[in-house]
């Protein structure tokens, strides 16, 4: 048997035995850094760190290999991110956040410490820790990010959706004019919203005019391309109008063909067309009128 | 008739067949299978999927769909999805299907319209 | 409970899935977690959507497994994630599983790289022999 796997051994008997005591170590180290902010107390704590523990204890006992303990082994992958969540919640920073993985490290080092007598064993056992307790660490800020990431997203989404107004033009005949900066967020905001529309009034035709929108990015001319296919999933028809050379450059880089959509210079020239897509003109004519529709 | 069959109802040349609110896959291949000889049977013109009603449509699923299109076309006739709720379309587009091919409708009305030929009497 | 409480996250059930039959049960009880947990009928049909992917590819290719569903719960938001593991024979390339059009079988090979766009955060972990594990979490809103 290698050190290492003595080592590793040598951890999950010692994490077994003495995780109390480690956890304890812990709390103290992270209740004097933060009784100040007040937002965790110590039964809280015990619970968090007692998860993460076993979830150690019960991955380094598993035959899987060590550097993939932490991001492989779902039970500590979980304890870690949903530790990082609810801290972020509670308006703990990051880098506090990965600080208190890393604590860890010390309370079990000093426990490894003393109960480990070979020097030798120790020092691969001690390095062993750090390792896995870095990973997870990392994994804290991770976690960290993608969660304030959404948190801000939700949090515009309820300006976005006041914001981007969907209007009837005409007799099923709807239309989003967009203004200003259209982002990912937005642009599936405005998907919904305007699908969600399409059904409720079984409107025929639905109008995106983007004159009003500077620039789009990859992923909104994306979201603009999906729209405009569910929209013809649901049965219904789609115009974007507006589409300045600088976007209509965009959508031709995504390899998407133009020719496959429905365009008008102006929402006033989208409108005629809708209008004669939806009017008692024959279904024939409102077919020539969409290359979207290839009816047989 | 098992409870889980699709009521599948002869209007003329055109197959009108109603989907629940859930389509398993046993359901689903059974529905294809039903389907393409009743097409044949009566040489029908146009089949309209009225799955106004049904609320996930997983790639399994869309494969049947774009299954039962080719499958009708082969036999001559149009296929019209009609109804398909929102949350399905965002979700199928996100999956990267988007049905290539099969024709779609707002309503059962509405496929009805489409089939009807211009200016004469709807089909059925 | 408080906003301050730090609460635990309620594992919700844990369904095996062997057979087709099975995959009608864990929609319904994604569905139901989906709705409790307040999400909107897009969310619902996302997540609905990825679970059936992953729940089908969990016993076609995978030999059976099962789906744990839980609750993602602190405030302000909630979430749900599911975890459907096997030990079938694992993916031997995973980069490969994930591109669309890539299947080793009948399927459009959609299902796997389909079911990540769906979801806001998705981990596949597999091993060749070992067997496969797909963790997504979805937000509700
Ligand atoms: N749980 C699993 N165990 C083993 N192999 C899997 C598993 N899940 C997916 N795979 C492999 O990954 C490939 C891609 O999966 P994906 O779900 O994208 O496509 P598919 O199941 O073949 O077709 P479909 O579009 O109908 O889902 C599969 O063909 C299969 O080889
Ligand atoms: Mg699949």
């Amino acid at each position: 048997m290698s050190g290492r796997e003595r080592a590793r051994e040598e951890i999950v008997r010692i994490l077994g035995e003495h995780r109390d005591q480690i956890a304890a170590a812990w709390i103290e180290a992270q209740e004097s850094r933060l009784a100040s902010a007040g937002a965790v107390n110590a039964d809280e704590l015990r619970e968090e760190v007692d998860t993460i523990i076993a979830g150690l204890y019960e991955g380094l006992a598993a035959t899987m290999p060590l550097d993939r303990v932490v991001t492989g082994f779902a039970p500590l992958r979980n304890a870690v991110t949903d530790f990082s969540h609810r801290w972020a919640r509670l308006g703990v920073s990051a880098t506090a956040i990965a600080g208190a993985i890393f604590a860890l490290k010390d309370a079990c080092v000093r426990v490894l410490a003393d109960g480990i007598p070979d020097p030798e064993l120790r020092l691969e056992a001690t390095e062993l820790v750090h390792r896995l307790l870095d990973g997870a660490g990392l994994l804290t800020f991770q976690t960290y990010v993608d969660s304030r990431e959404e948190i801000i997203q939700r949090q515009n989404r309820q300006l976005l959706e006041i914001s981007t107004p969907v209007v009837r033009l005409w007799h099923r005949v709807l239309a989003v004019p967009l203004i200003g900066t259209l982002d990912s967020a937005r642009a599936q905001i405005v998907m919904e919203s305007l699908l969600q529309a399409i059904q409720d009034n079984e409107a025929a035709v639905a109008i995106i005019d983007i004159t009003g929108v500077p620039t789009v990015d990859t992923a909104v001319a994306q979201h603009l391309m999906q729209t405009v296919a569910a929209t013809r999933l649901m049965g219904a028809d789609c115009i974007l109008s507006g589409i300045r050379p600088q976007i209509a450059q965009m959508i031709a880089r995504l390899g998407i063909d133009l020719s496959e959509i429905i365009t008008r210079s102006s929402l006033a020239d989208a409108l005629t067309a809708a209008i004669r897509m939806v009017g008692d003109t024959p279904a024939q004519d409102a077919r020539d009128e969409s290359t979207l529709l290839n009816v047989s | 008739m098992n409870s889980s069959e699709i009521p599948i109802l002869r209007l003329g040349k055109v197959l009108l067949a109603g989907l629940s609110n859930e389509l398993d896959d046993k359901t689903a291949l059974r529905f294809a299978d039903e389907l393409s000889h009743q097409v044949s049977a009566i040489g029908a013109e146009a089949v309209v999927l009225d799955i106004t009603k049904l609320e996930i449509i997983d790639s399994f699923a869309a494969r049947i769909l774009v299954e039962i299109a080719t499958m009708a076309r082969l036999l001559g006739a149009r296929v019209v999805l009609a109804g398909m709720r929102y949350p399905v379309a965002i979700t199928l587009v996100e999956l990267g299907l988007d049905l290539p091919g099969v024709e779609t409708a707002l309503s059962v009305e509405h496929a009805m319209d489409k089939l009807a030929p211009p200016g004469g009497s709807r089909v059925g | 409970m408080s906003d301050r409480k730090l609460v635990k996250n309620g594992q919700v059930c844990s369904l095996p899935i062997r057979a087709e039959d099975d995959l009608l049960t864990a929609r319904h009880a994604v569905r139901a977690a989906a709705l409790q947990a307040g999400f909107g009928l897009v969310g619902q049909t996302k997540l609905i959507t990825a679970a059936s992917e992953l729940v089908r590819n969990c016993y076609v290719h995978g030999g059976g497994g099962d789906l744990v569903i839980e609750h993602l719960s602190p405030p302000p938001r909630a979430g749900l994630r599911l975890t459907i593991s096997d030990d079938g024979p694992g993916i031997t390339d995973p980069a490969k599983a994930l591109v669309d059009g890539f299947s080793t079988g009948p399927g459009l090979g959609h299902g796997l790289g389909g079911a990540k766009r769906l979801v806001h955060e998705f981990h596949l972990e597999t091993e060749p022999g070992k067997g496969t594990t797909v963790v997504i979490t979805r937000w509700a809103g």
